[in-house]
């Protein structure tokens, strides 16, 4: 059986690394949204990969299923992002299709 | 592992290793080869952050096809998301050190662990709610909300009528989130203080609502205390148990959880949204 205590307890320094990283991504977020450097789609897709990169550490490491089985990762990432993918199909082309035809 | 088929209960409830073949009485090993509670909550979490994607994207929804979209967060709403964004974060490091506390047999250190989780998860809903309540009182509101005993007029009142679809997501969205918080802090008090926490937990609600004015959307919203208590009673009186390393492992999935879904509100909802003066 898997053992999470047994094989990580003595790298905790790492934690406090990720943590660290997440503080700083979070700070990198504020600044980028005050400062205002991009135009607003482009802010958004900045945006969403560091809360991608932030996601991933706090599931990987903190959630520790980068210490899981292979078909446990691999089982629950893909089938959550494929049902998003899926959403994101479904919801995102009708919207787009309201702003062009100016349906309020 | 992969060799063994048949474990025992204890193997399969709590992660015990297994002691040699099928014998009457015992279950097939469980499909991740990790203990099945472990599993349950996984499942569970992917199941809920279908729930949070949804409200996500009928928030981006609603942003793409209502031009324009108001933008009222100055630089006190940023600064009071950005706290509350490192509350979350520390306390899922907190609770990191509460699981490593628990798999040592440490009980001291997993109750301290424990408790201050709960410490920063309770001052991410307090700032929460400290600014609902300002938005609320500058006109930033929904129809079924108790009106501010102040009369209301300007910019936020102004984007409640031109824009009811910002006031809609905004609240629904991280009403769901304040909620999720708020059962992950209870779930942490029950693992860490069992019946002790009970009583708190009855405080807490009794000062809540006779403390915050009847004109206040929380006067009414912290009756969700009243129905965790009552949750939390049932379940600890029904099976009292020790909870053990296992569990906090598995409570601290679900606190993970509610930091890791903030990590996309937080820049949609707030620093899309944010006014620059």
């Amino acid at each position: 059986m898997h053992d999470v205590a047994a094989t990580h307890d003595s790298s905790k320094g790492q934690y406090f690394w990720v943590w660290g990283a997440l503080l700083i991504l979070t700070a990198v977020e504020v600044v980028l949204a005050y400062k205002q450097v991009f135009e607003a789609v482009r802010m958004l897709e900045i945006l969403m990969i560091l809360s991608v990169i932030k996601s991933a550490l706090i599931i990987g490491y903190f959630m520790h299923l980068k210490f899981e089985t292979a078909l446990m990762r691999w089982m629950i990432t893909l089938s959550v992002v494929a049902c998003f993918i899926i959403m994101y199909f479904f919801f995102f082309p009708d919207a787009g299709r309201i702003t062009t035809l100016g349906v309020k | 592992m992969a060799e063994v088929t048949i474990l025992s209960h204890d193997a399969v409830q709590h992660g015990m290793p297994a002691a040699g073949h099928a014998a009457p009485g015992e279950y097939e090993a469980p499909l991740f080869g990790a203990y099945s509670k472990k599993v349950g909550m996984w499942l569970f979490l992917a199941s809920d952050s279908l729930t949070f994607g949804a409200l996500l994207f009928a928030f981006s929804y609603n942003r793409i096809y209502t031009t324009p979209w108001p933008t009222p967060f100055h630089v006190a709403s940023i600064t009071n998301a950005t706290i509350m964004t490192a509350c979350l974060l520390s306390s899922s490091l907190t609770m990191v050190l509460g699981v490593f506390a628990a798999q040592r047999g440490d009980r001291a250190w997993t109750r301290n662990w424990l408790l201050a989780t709960m410490v920063f998860g309770t001052a991410f809903i307090v700032l929460h709610g400290m600014e609902w309540t300002k938005l609320i009182a500058e006109g930033l509101t929904l129809p079924g909300f108790p009106k501010p005993a102040t009369a209301v007029a300007g910019e936020l009142a102004d984007v409640s009528k031109a824009a009811p679809q910002f006031p809609a997501t905004f609240f629904g969205l991280t009403a769901m989130h304040m909620l999720h918080v708020t059962i992950g802090v209870i779930y942490l008090g029950v693992v860490a203080l069992r019946k002790l926490f009970l009583p708190i937990l009855a405080a807490l609600w009794l000062a809540g609502w006779l403390l915050i004015p009847t004109d206040n959307v929380f006067h009414y919203g912290i009756h969700a205390l009243l129905i965790a208590l009552i949750v939390a009673a049932v379940i600890i009186f029904l099976k009292p148990k020790d909870y053990d390393a296992h569990d906090v492992e598995v409570s601290g999935l679900y606190w993970h959880f509610v930091d890791l879904v903030w990590m996309f509100i937080f820049p949609l909802v707030y620093l899309m949204s944010t006014k620059i003066s």
